[in-house]
């Protein structure tokens, strides 16, 4: 924990002349944090590309006469309570788990983004009517809503998938609609409009380019949150079913085991947790780096 | 003040009737009709086509959805947000029942978490860049990272498999509350101490904190009676957020140890497609964080006077 001390150390001020003077991909290169961020993430995905090749077994492959071991030769992580060799469920488990979080944090990015865009570019009523929706949806803790939304459509990854998306995409509009309302007038954009630029040239080529960097955060942000999220749905029972390998729903099976088998619940939560503060290390550099407005209020 | 307060009021009507409309969307979306489920329980044989027929006709199940919506939110109004499926008894009953299950963890895990945030976001910002800091800052993101019922199982395994201090999970005496109230508290930590260290920080550097300071007022006396009165300020405005923490935190908190408050209740309905139950606790909860943030935006003005007397121009 010492190690990680020095990075955070430069006063706001400091970091805002910094982030004049080097290029933002090496100044967040020098943030030892961000960087270790980084490399769980990327250690994670690549963990979860080549699942198949790296896992020792099948994940789902059930071995009733080698259950509940403990790690072994040939089971480095143990087996589970059916036999099933964990290490292999929890490589095959990050296709599911992370797969899934970064479809949805894409999907709504790219939705929410877009409804932001339009609400404030067009402003009026369209825009009123937006935001009342946006407030309503952030008016509920997200979870809740999922948890209704899986709830009503029963469980499963599909609707799960349905519930993140359909819900998560007010905090992006709302945030992209008032830096959308920022640059609206401002000179470049009015220049271009006279040069006869339309609507959708002007929103795409001049305004999005301009506000896209804290979205870039929030997304990565979020990716935290999605994961959490889909791994609450997963123990809950409403995420992926059994036997598909996903995190949550490995802690779910695994609560059986709690008095005796306690490396069933740990693992897992291991690997959601490391995944969740990868996202959240890299956000928090990529944030200083990209937004350095909001990082200086919030350092 | 009022007329601020009546605008406020107003500006809430839209959110919670988003709110109810979703909540209402939903349920008319569940599978499964409601006047054969209802009848199902009340008869002993299955119902009939004539008698679902004619039980649709009388609750308005036919009405078209604007006249089905516009009954919805009536009722809601009155406090009737449904009835359960399962035991044929309001979903208000269901959930009087249980929330002073719920209260009786959330309450001290509140008081506990907000003492220990504010007592480390003060230390942290006094102490910038200390080891102090960035330990609690560690420890932040440690608890921002671990989701809460893993860290329940953690602290299951620990302290009650292993150290056998406390019960694993049940409702009874004190020791069975130990464990949830620390998940809770720990859990609902990072947030508000993140806030509270920032905007400590924030109001430190202000000019009027250095004209003090100049001014030979010691250093415990600047922090406590002049910054920190104003840093906690933004801490009150995020409230929603920190009581957001909470509900989610009891919903999964309450299912790890099977303590029977709302959160459980709310998803073992989710399992036994109780819709009605889901939905009310929708609105339930919809409405208990509108009047929530009602409240802080006016606490807001009695806090820091330059809102309500901007209120005030911007209205004129």
């Amino acid at each position: 924990m010492t190690a990680i001390a020095p990075t955070e150390a430069a006063p706001a001020a400091q970091a805002a002349d910094a982030a004049e003077k080097l290029h933002p991909f090496r100044q967040f290169l020098s943030d030892r944090l961000a960087t270790t961020g980084l490399a769980i993430v990327l250690l994670l995905t690549l963990a979860a590309v080549f699942a198949t090749a790296l896992a020792p077994y099948d994940p789902t492959t059930i071995d009733p006469v080698r259950s509940l071991e403990g790690s072994s030769r040939d089971h480095l992580l143990g087996t589970d309570e059916l036999g099933r060799d964990v290490l292999s469920r929890l490589l095959v488990g990050a296709r599911w788990s992370l797969g899934i979080a970064a479809l949805a944090t894409v999907s709504v990015m790219f939705v929410g983004t877009l409804i932001g865009l339009v609400s404030g570019y067009v402003g009026g009523w369209v825009d009123g009517v937006v935001m009342r929706v946006v407030d309503s949806l952030l008016a509920l803790p997200n979870l809740l809503l999922y948890l209704a939304i899986v709830g009503t459509l029963g469980p499963g990854v599909r609707n799960v998938f349905i519930a993140l998306v359909s819900i998560s995409w007010a905090s992006y509009a709302r945030v992209m609609r008032g830096l959308v309302l920022s640059v609206r007038e401002r000179a470049f954009v009015r220049a271009s409009r006279s040069l006869g630029a339309g609507n959708s040239r002007l929103m795409l080529r001049h305004i999005l380019p301009n506000v896209i960097s804290p979205i870039v955060v929030l997304a990565t942000l979020q990716s935290g949150g999605n994961i959490l999220a889909l791994a609450a749905l997963g123990y809950f029972g409403l995420g992926a079913q059994p036997p598909t390998p996903e995190w949550g729903t490995m802690i779910n099976q695994g609560r059986l085991f709690l008095e005796t088998h306690t490396t069933l619940l740990l693992y897992p939560g291991i690997a959601i947790s490391l995944a969740v503060l990868g996202f959240n290390l890299m956000g928090d550099g990529l944030r200083d780096v990209l937004d350095p407005q909001v990082a200086r209020r919030s350092h | 003040m009022l007329t601020y307060a009546a605008r406020r009021l107003i500006l809430l009507v839209p959110t919670w009737l988003g709110l109810s409309l979703f909540a209402f969307t939903l349920s008319s979306m569940s599978p499964g009709d409601p006047a054969a489920v209802i009848l199902s329980r009340e008869l002993d044989d299955p119902p009939t086509q004539e008698q679902i027929e004619e039980f649709r006709e009388q609750h308005g199940l036919n009405d078209p959805f604007v006249v089905q919506y516009a009954g919805f939110v009536a009722d809601a109004l009155r406090g009737d947000v449904g009835i359960s499926f399962r035991s044929g008894k309001s979903v208000r009953e269901e959930i009087g029942a249980r929330i002073g299950s719920t209260l009786q963890i959330a309450i001290p895990a509140f008081v506990a978490s907000v003492l220990v945030a504010v007592f480390f976001g003060v230390l942290a910002s006094l102490r910038r860049n200390s080891i102090g800091d960035h330990i609690s800052r560690a420890v932040a993101l440690m608890f921002e990272s671990v989701p809460s019922f893993a860290l329940a199982y953690l602290l299951i395994i620990v302290l009650a498999v292993e150290l056998g201090w406390f019960p694993v999970a049940g409702k009874g005496g004190l020791p069975y509350m130990v464990l949830p109230i620390l998940t809770l508290t720990l859990a609902t930590l990072a947030t508000t101490m993140r806030l509270t260290r920032s905007a400590l920080l924030d109001v430190l550097s202000q000019p009027y904190i250095r004209t003090a300071r100049a001014m030979g007022v010691s250093g415990r006396r600047v922090v406590l009676s002049l910054a920190l009165r104003n840093a906690l300020i933004p801490v009150v405005t995020v409230a929603g957020l920190i009581l957001a923490g909470f509900v989610t935190g009891t919903v999964i908190v309450e299912t790890v140890f099977a303590w029977p408050g709302v959160g459980q209740y709310v998803v073992a309905a989710t399992f036994s497609r109780d819709y009605p139950v889901v939905t009310g606790f929708v609105i339930f909860t919809g409405t208990v964080f509108v009047v929530v943030n009602l409240c802080v935006d006016l606490l807001y003005t009695r806090l820091d006077p330059r809102v309500r007397l901007g209120g005030r121009v911007g209205h004129s």
